[in-house]
């Protein structure tokens, strides 16, 4: 069937509106591939790395296409036959899946901001000069930490309390190397909830990115490590800050399904995985001794969170516990920003168009925090709020629930 | 060589980003929401942006003899925009500005590739309703729906395209921009046009500008779901709810494969042993809807239903809605092929129809679900079925011959609202017979001698 519903919801489509921007278009080029109706061509290449993944087609399929998986075969077809460019190749096979080399990679960017060349660059207006999109690519990376957030934490961090239960943290390269901010809320959250911590070193990236290139291969050879990884650490559950991580890592026994060596770790493992918000909200008696934090807060739903995962009700409920903070909905809360992985830099034009569009939609809510359960929406938003001239903070659900825990602390010691 | 010269020619009328021509853009517009193969590509698409390059258009393709194939979202479902014979697509989602909602006269002046969701939200945001709502309306065009006569779920009471489109622009296959109708509800100088341009599905002009009519928001809705142990119960309680002068907006019927299907899929409780659900609901004043309501529950509740359920919330009347909702999405998940018929029977004969699909289908062993607007008796017999499978579309193809001829037999229609165009062409003599044939191809040809607009569409169709 190809009514077509699924134009409706598409991102691309409606910024693009020609059908080879569709999902429906999508699917009719990767049926022509396999009929032999058309080759893997440049331009056919370009046409499915246009879908974002943000599963919206997927969510209103009347007979449920997963246009999502008949894009990432695509891409794998699509390695097989065009080489892909050398610095990708390079990213994704060298570097990401080795966190060492992962964060010296990050090492110019961290001498850029620290040595005095971001100030005087921004001083002497020196971005002026460029035209927006390098302006925006410039602004894209927040201020990145001094040290990488495994080597700051230690693999074990006791229970602030009594211990009741002993979480796995898979940290996700984002919070490892970008938020740490994130990575420091969520420990301390779970900490200050009776939770031991686990964060093995070892453990390495989910795969995702590799996935989202068509580097299968890649991906699985990271779901193999990160599962030996935290099989050997004994904890009850597996929890993840990050909606990607968590969004593949729950899947990582329908990745390996192929590979009867890991059939029943990988489903012991996925079944394990739990996003923070579900497991602070569902999972254990969440403590409700918070300060307060003033202010309005809207939430927008990352793709990978809301249709990946199902989690769309939790981090609202976390936030809606705060007291003194004001939840407003936007319109479209799940409609994608965009932020897709690198979308703003394989697609920046079609990526700033969706991007404006969220932001307006969340400019109308007069909102002071945007909050968002995962960091390439939080990196696009961040974006967005400067484009549109916004003062909001964007931020993770969990950063204000630990502010909350941290003024209720700060209010106890101030008055003993 | 042509081809690169017609293609420059396109790229200066529209510009180089309105023009899509690799070999992967011409495959995405091989096939609209038709159960047809997608053979056949168009040589271009073009995106123009006002009327003046679609005129421009039409006058290059009168000078080249190229066929033109007007297309809104491609969402129709009788293959009216398939390129059967090549030439140009011509995309009017560009042209999508809703230019004008007149309060003092009621009407909304629009572009035509203004989605019909959009225009419903900015009518109702003023207090104005515009009532035709296809199913597909999230996606469908206004330009499309105006091609097709789009009905949908409010038929019954409110009419269907046809009975708010009062005005349009259209260029015509000569190129020249005839103009019908206007502001006015009334209007009769000379041969109504515009009504005639209406379902006329590409074939006599482009539509470059519609004007509605619109009519004033009801206050208050009011829903029900009705549960049956057999779906006479269901029909006889249709009947006498219109035999009583209520007018519901919506009264939408799902038979027993629906019912199950839908439960199979969502799990959301519906009993085992119901065959036939209606859902109904009555809108208008505060005061006509508590009043109208009520009949209703009282009509219902003496053909021994299972179970009467009236919403009390918007939220509850949501979840009231959800298995008509997805008795589409239910039944498109049984088979891999789902060919959805739209015949139609004066209401009062839409319990002999479904009796007669039911006996037709199980001769020819075959699985379909029913749903539709049982109130205006257009019904969606919907074929389960697996294209690659010959023996079994064979099977099929007879059952749709013969729903087609009982149709005619009971006074109906062999298309209530998705048109005639590629899928249908065949049986439109059965129904229109040669006169009516003769003077529809005499139009025609007066409209567009050289055949240039939408080729195939109505009148020849498509031979498996
Ligand atoms: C899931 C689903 C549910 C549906 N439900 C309903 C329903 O409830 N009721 C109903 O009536 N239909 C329904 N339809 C059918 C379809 O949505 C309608 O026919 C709709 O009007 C098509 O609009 P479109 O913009 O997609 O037009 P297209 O499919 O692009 O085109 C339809 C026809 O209009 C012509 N056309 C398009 N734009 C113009 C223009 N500007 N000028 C001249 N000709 C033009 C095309 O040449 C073609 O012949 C449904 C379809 C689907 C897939």
């Amino acid at each position: 069937m190809r009514c077509g519903l699924c134009l409706a919801v598409c991102p691309t489509y409606r910024e693009l509106q020609i059908e080879p921007a569709g999902p429906r278009g999508r699917v009719a080029l990767i049926r022509a591939v396999a009929e032999g109706r058309l080759s893997v061509t440049k331009n056919l290449a370009q046409y499915i790395y246009g879908c974002l993944n943000c599963l919206a087609c997927v969510s209103v399929c009347p007979p449920g296409v997963r246009t999502d998986e008949l894009v990432s075969g695509t891409k794998v077809q699509i390695n097989r036959e065009l080489p892909p460019p050398f610095l990708r190749k390079l990213a994704l096979q060298n570097i990401s899946p080795f966190p060492k080399r992962l964060e010296l990679s990050l090492l110019p960017f961290y001498l850029y901001q620290q040595t005095s060349l971001q100030r005087v660059v921004h001083r002497l207006k020196v971005m002026d000069a460029f035209s927006e999109r390098w302006r925006d690519l410039e602004y894209l990376l927040p201020s990145l930490p001094r040290k990488p957030m495994r080597e700051q934490l230690k693999e074990v961090v006791p229970a602030k309390e009594v211990r009741k239960h002993r979480v796995g943290y898979f940290l996700g390269c984002a919070q490892d190397l970008i938020f740490t901010s994130t990575a420091l809320a969520t420990v301390a959250v779970l900490t200050e909830n009776s939770c031991e911590v686990v964060i093995p070193k070892e453990q390495r990236c989910c795969g995702m990115p590799h996935a989202g290139y068509g580097e299968i291969e890649q991906a699985k050879k990271l779901a193999r490590h990160n599962i030996n990884v935290f099989t050997s650490a004994g904890v009850e559950v597996i929890v993840t800050d990050c909606a990607t991580c968590g969004c593949l890592t729950k899947g990582y026994h329908t990745l390996l399904k192929d590979d009867p060596d890991y059939a029943e770790s990988a489903l012991a493992f996925s079944r394990k995985v739990r996003d923070i918000a579900e497991f602070l909200s569902q999972d254990i008696n969440l403590r409700q001794d918070f300060g307060e934090v003033k202010g309005r807060a809207t939430y927008h739903d990352p793709c990978h969170l809301a249709r990946g995962q199902n989690v769309v009700l939790e981090p609202r409920r976390l936030l809606n516990l705060i007291p003194g903070l004001e939840l407003v909905e936007m319109k479209e809360p799940d409609w994608c920003c965009g932020g897709a992985g690198t979308y703003l830099l394989s697609h920046y034009d079609l990526s700033t168009k969706i991007l404006d569009r969220k932001m307006a939609n969340i400019a109308a809510t007069n909102a002071d925090f945007i909050a968002t359960g995962c960091p390439a929406c939080q990196l696009q938003l961040r974006l967005g709020a400067k484009r549109a001239g916004l003062k909001a903070q964007v931020l993770r659900p969990i950063e204000l629930l630990n502010r909350a825990y941290q003024i209720a602390h700060l209010r106890h010691t101030s008055r003993a | 060589m042509i081809k690169q010269n017609l293609l420059k020619e396109l790229r200066l009328i529209v510009g180089k980003e309105n023009v899509l021509s690799s070999p992967e853009d011409l495959v995405c517009y091989s096939y609209d929401a038709a159960p047809l193969p997608a053979d056949n590509l168009p040589d271009a698409v073009v995106l123009p942006s006002s009327t003046e390059e679609a005129v421009n258009l039409l006058h290059l393709a009168k000078a080249r003899g190229i066929k033109v194939v007007p297309r809104g979202s491609g969402t129709n479902l009788s293959g009216g925009t398939i390129p059967i014979e090549g030439g140009i697509i011509i995309q009017l989602t560009r042209m999508s500005r809703i230019l004008e909602i007149d309060s003092h006269n009621l009407t909304a002046t629009v572009e035509p590739g203004v989605i019909t969701r959009t225009l419903h939200s900015a009518v109702e945001q003023v207090g104005l309703f515009y009532p035709p709502d296809p199913a597909s309306a999230n996606v469908s065009t206004i330009g499309g729906n105006v091609a097709e006569c789009a009905g949908g779920l409010r038929g019954l009471k409110y009419g269907t395209t046809k009975d708010y489109v009062i005005g349009l622009e259209t260029v015509l296959a000569s190129g020249e921009v005839l103009v019908t109708g206007g502001k006015t509800v009334k209007n009769v100088a000379g041969y109504d046009l515009t009504k005639l341009m209406i379902g006329s599905e590409g074939t006599l002009g482009i539509f470059t500008k519609i004007i509605l009519r619109l009519i004033p928001l009801p206050e208050t809705k009011k829903t029900l779901l009705i549960l049956y142990p057999n779906f006479q119960a269901a029909a006889s309680s249709v009947s006498e709810i219109i035999a009583n002068r209520i007018l519901p907006t919506t009264l939408e019927f799902l038979d027993k494969v629906t019912i199950n299907c839908v439960e199979a899929h969502t799990h959301i409780g519906l009993p085992r042993n119901a065959e036939a659900i209606l859902l109904i609901e009555v809108d208008g004043s505060k005061w006509d809807v508590e009043r109208e309501a009520e009949k209703v529950v009282e009509i219902c509740s003496r053909h021994q239903p299972l179970e009467v359920k009236l919403a009390l919330t918007p939220s509850e009347a949501m979840s009231l809605t959800l298995a008509r909702r997805s008795a589409l999405a239910s039944l498109s998940r049984v088979r891999p092929t789902t060919i959805l018929e739209d015949v139609t029977v004066p209401p009062s004969r839409l319990t002999e129809m479904i009796i007669e699909i039911k006996r037709i289908v199980q001769r020819q062993d075959i699985q379909v679900g029913i749903f539709g607007h049982a109130g205006d008796g257009n019904l969606h017999p919907t074929f389960l079925t697996n294209e690659r499978d010959e023996a079994e579309m064979k099977r099929v193809e007879a059952a749709i011959r013969e729903v087609f001829e009982v149709t005619l037999k009971l006074e109906g229609t062999i298309s209530g609202e998705h048109g005639i165009g590629l899928t249908k062409a065949r049986f439109l003599p059965w129904q229109v017979k040669p006169l009516g044939l003769k003077v529809m191809k005499i139009i025609k040809e007066g409209f567009d001698p050289e055949n240039i607009l939408n080729p195939g569409k109505i009148f020849t169709g498509y031979s498996p």
